[in-house]
């Protein structure tokens, strides 16, 4: 019986000692989502940190994209989202995030680095707040498939001009695909963040003068136009827009040679490394031209720190940690990511690859950066350019199968947008 | 071992488990006793029944009539905030929106388009869903109810489908029916020209409604069968001696009395497609366009997938189609009560 008692009385004092042991350590969670190889050096990472930092364990709910744009946002309303998250809608959730300057032991650090890029995490009038920093800048862009060109002979329009216009790209490609029987001459990300680059190019304004958003100009309607007849005539991939809904990418058609040209973004370059690899010659071109300039659409996804977290200064503990310039440098070269980082900028990143194309097409989207048009950044800026992004892709899809007129889809995009801004002013 | 020794052992063993399970059942019946009593001399006999049903009264309460009444609440409600408390009372406004149409018949005259675009794609695809399912999986169970060779393997055949995540039948068909899919293959090896089937709007809607009749007729083909072999022979025998033929069979004898059956296989298939989403938006996301976009996808998008996500008018559009749903199912109701008398 007194074995007994004894036995009874040393589980009792473990198991009330194994809470509090566990109280030592904070456990954090981030949600992410992956293009390509990101998750596991983040992993990699985080090891490493926690070697270093044995109170800090940090757990990534590694969920897909579609969780981060749809879900993410009710469980931060809800008050039960994770202590950090890698998002894109970087203005749309900034009422959520976490501002770090009170826990950070160098805010200028951040400034000095990541200053352009704050701001599209900020609300309104705030411009000071550091809520988190960009785990890559992406530049939408074209890739091209040149080995189709070559075996096509035909030039390829960019290496004859530095400012090649749509038309001309999407003729080139025509003429590709018929002379190879390649199914689709052209594909775009179904997106309209990417349909954004185009429009603005051919001098869509995006804004009016009170900088409320507006699709209602020539330049958008040219883009629209142009992008519409392309589906009808099957110059673009005719099903990748009609038959989805959300996001639908054709990476499986460009890595399978069945595509020309795909518009698409820096963030491929990863993915398409793996894929292709040196399977047959892929580049990135500079973005077409039009009347309102040559530009793509800056954009990229941010890591932030979640308001609602328990554990503010570990979380900024972490976010120190990953946004150092020599642990965010190799998270760039490892992961084939454009930095957002000013050092890391002018310091340059030694891509760890070796693929020569993949270096390339880095090269080519960081040359963009300079080339992207004022209105680009801008709407890049914009809190709601989702609500704009969305409308623009679904209605556009409606004109496409003959739903809608191109006007009528025009001003159903206004009034989809209008519509939305109103509740949430109201 | 004969049947009788095979018999003695089971009597045996019932003995054992009798007396050993008798005192535990013994104790357990006066506790539950102790516990119902003093319940019973307090709120009456005739009322012991609410009590038995109170647990899954409160289930209910808070799972199925709390969500209701929330989101009825949501429905008079604006804003994009979350919390009800957050978010200000429009009244009837949202369901205004709905209906703000100068013509109900022409969803591009309507503010809220893609509500009324969702609603004639919901009632085409209903009619011709709840259509093929009871025609198909009645003449499936006539089939299989007949002597046929490997009725049994059939009858596994055609329920094959049913145990499929409607995701993963949608991927199949996806990959059947794209254009470098396998039906395109077979119709150029029969000289035939590919074409693009979910992207011609009319054959959209023929494949949406013929995926998902595929993938459920096995179930309802299963309800039809129990009901065929539970009507008597005798009166199959009685027919024929008055010598009435296979048709005559079919319409005075299964009809008239397969009807209760066929009237649950319309109502559960019925209320299954008014609700159908996951198997149409991985098949076509709604798409071509919105020309296979019903109303759960409506409700989805605006409440949830927009980055300005609207909950009052998401809540108004589901209740405007539970109320519709309810309607329809008072109707059947109706004509089978009236049937039944007749």
């Amino acid at each position: 019986m007194r074995k007994v008692l004894v036995l009874l009385v040393i589980m009792t004092l473990l198991a009330s000692a194994l809470p509090a042991m566990s109280q030592d350590m904070v456990e954090l969670r981030i949600r992410w989502y992956n293009d390509g190889n990101e998750g596991e050096v983040l992993r990699d990472l985080l090891d490493r940190f926690e070697t270093d930092n044995p109170d800090i364990s940090v757990e990534i709910d590694t969920v897909p994209y579609s969780a981060i744009l749809e879900n993410l946002p009710l469980d931060l309303a809800a008050g039960e989202g994770p202590d950090m998250a890698r998002v894109t809608d970087l203005g749309g959730l900034a009422q959520y995030y976490l501002d770090m300057t009170p826990y950070l032991s160098d805010p200028a650090y951040w400034e000095e680095n990541f200053g352009p890029f704050l701001n599209w995490k900020r609300l309104g009038d705030d411009d000071s707040s550091i809520p988190g920093f960009m785990t890559q800048l992406t530049i939408t862009g074209p890739f091209i498939n040149r080995t189709l060109f070559e075996q096509a002979g035909v030039d390829v329009p960019s290496d004859m001009s530095d400012s090649v216009t749509w038309e001309e790209w999407a003729a080139a490609s025509v003429a590709v695909a018929e002379a190879l029987e390649i199914p689709y001459p052209m594909a775009m990300d179904r997106s309209g963040h990417r349909f954004a680059g185009p429009a603005i190019s051919m001098g869509a304004m995006y804004f009016d003068d009170m900088g409320h958003p507006t699709v209602m100009d020539e330049g958008f309607r040219n883009m629209a136009e142009l992008f519409v007849n392309w589906h009808l005539d099957g110059t673009m991939h005719p099903e990748m827009w009609p038959l989805s809904e959300g996001y639908a990418g054709a990476n499986e058609e460009f890595a399978n040679a069945e595509l020309v040209f795909y518009m698409s973004g820096s963030w491929q370059v990863g993915q398409f490394s793996e894929q292709i690899g040196d399977a047959f010659d892929w580049q990135t071109v500079p973005n077409p031209c039009g009347p309102g300039g040559c530009t793509g659409m800056p954009g990229g996804a941010a890591l932030v720190g979640i308001g609602a977290t328990e554990h503010p200064e570990e979380v900024t503990r972490v976010m120190e940690y990953l946004a150092s310039q020599e642990v965010l440098g190799e998270f760039a070269a490892r992961t084939l990511f454009i930095p957002a980082h000013a050092g890391l900028s002018s310091a340059g990143v030694d891509f760890d690859t070796d693929l020569q194309l993949a270096k390339d097409s880095l090269g080519v989207f960081v040359g963009q950066v300079g080339t992207l048009e004022q209105t680009a950044f801008d709407l890049q800026a914009y809190a709601y350019n989702r609500n704009v992004f969305n409308a623009s892709r679904d209605r556009l899809t409606q004109a496409m199968v003959g739903e809608l007129t191109l006007d009528e889809a025009i001003e159903r995009i206004q009034d989809d947008v209008d519509t939305a801004l109103a509740e949430v002013s109201g | 071992m004969t049947d009788i020794g095979k018999q003695t052992t089971s009597l045996r063993l019932l003995s054992v488990i009798d007396t050993l399970a008798r005192p535990i059942l013994l104790i357990l019946v006066s506790a539950v006793d102790r516990i119902l009593t003093p319940i019973q001399r307090r709120v009456g006999i005739d009322r012991m029944g609410y009590f038995f049903v109170l647990p899954n009264l409160i289930i209910f309460g808070i799972f199925v009539l709390f969500p209701m009444l929330l989101n009825f609440y949501y429905a008079m409600t604006g804003g994009t905030k979350l919390f009800p408390a957050d978010r200000p009372f429009v009244g009837l406004g949202n369901f205004e929106t709905l209906f703000d149409c100068e013509d109900f018949l022409s969803p591009n005259s309507c503010q809220e388009d893609l509500f009324w675009r969702g609603i004639f794609n919901t009632i085409q695809y209903v009619i011709l869903q709840v259509s093929g399912i009871v025609l198909f999986s009645l003449a499936t169970a006539l089939v299989l109810n007949r002597r046929i060779m490997a009725r049994g393997f059939f009858r596994s055949v055609f329920f094959y489908p049913v145990l499929l995540s409607p995701v993963v039948v949608a991927l199949i068909w996806k990959w059947v029916l794209q254009h470098e899919g396998v039906l395109n293959a077979i119709v150029e090896i029969l000289g035939g020209e590919s074409k693009r089937w979910l992207l011609d709007p009319n054959w959209a809607m023929f494949w949406v409604v013929f995926v998902s009749v595929w993938a459920l007729m096995g179930f309802y083909t299963l309800i039809l069968l129990a009901g065929l072999q539970s009507i008597p022979p005798e009166l199959y025998e009685a027919s024929s001696i008055d010598g009435a033929n296979t048709w005559q069979d079919f319409r005075f004898v299964t009809l008239p009395l397969l009807m209760p059956t066929m009237f649950v296989v319309l109502v559960l298939s019925l209320i299954r497609a008014v609700q159908m989403f996951d198997q149409i938006f991985v098949l076509t996301g709604g798409g071509p366009g919105t020309r296979t976009q019903l109303m759960v996808q409506y409700i989805y998008t605006t409440g949830f997938s927009n980055q300005i996500q609207l909950f009052g008018l998401s809540a108004a559009a589901s209740m405007v189609l539970g109320v519709s749903l309810l309607i329809l199912t008072l109707l059947q109701l109706r004509l089978g009560n009236q049937s039944s008398l007749s």
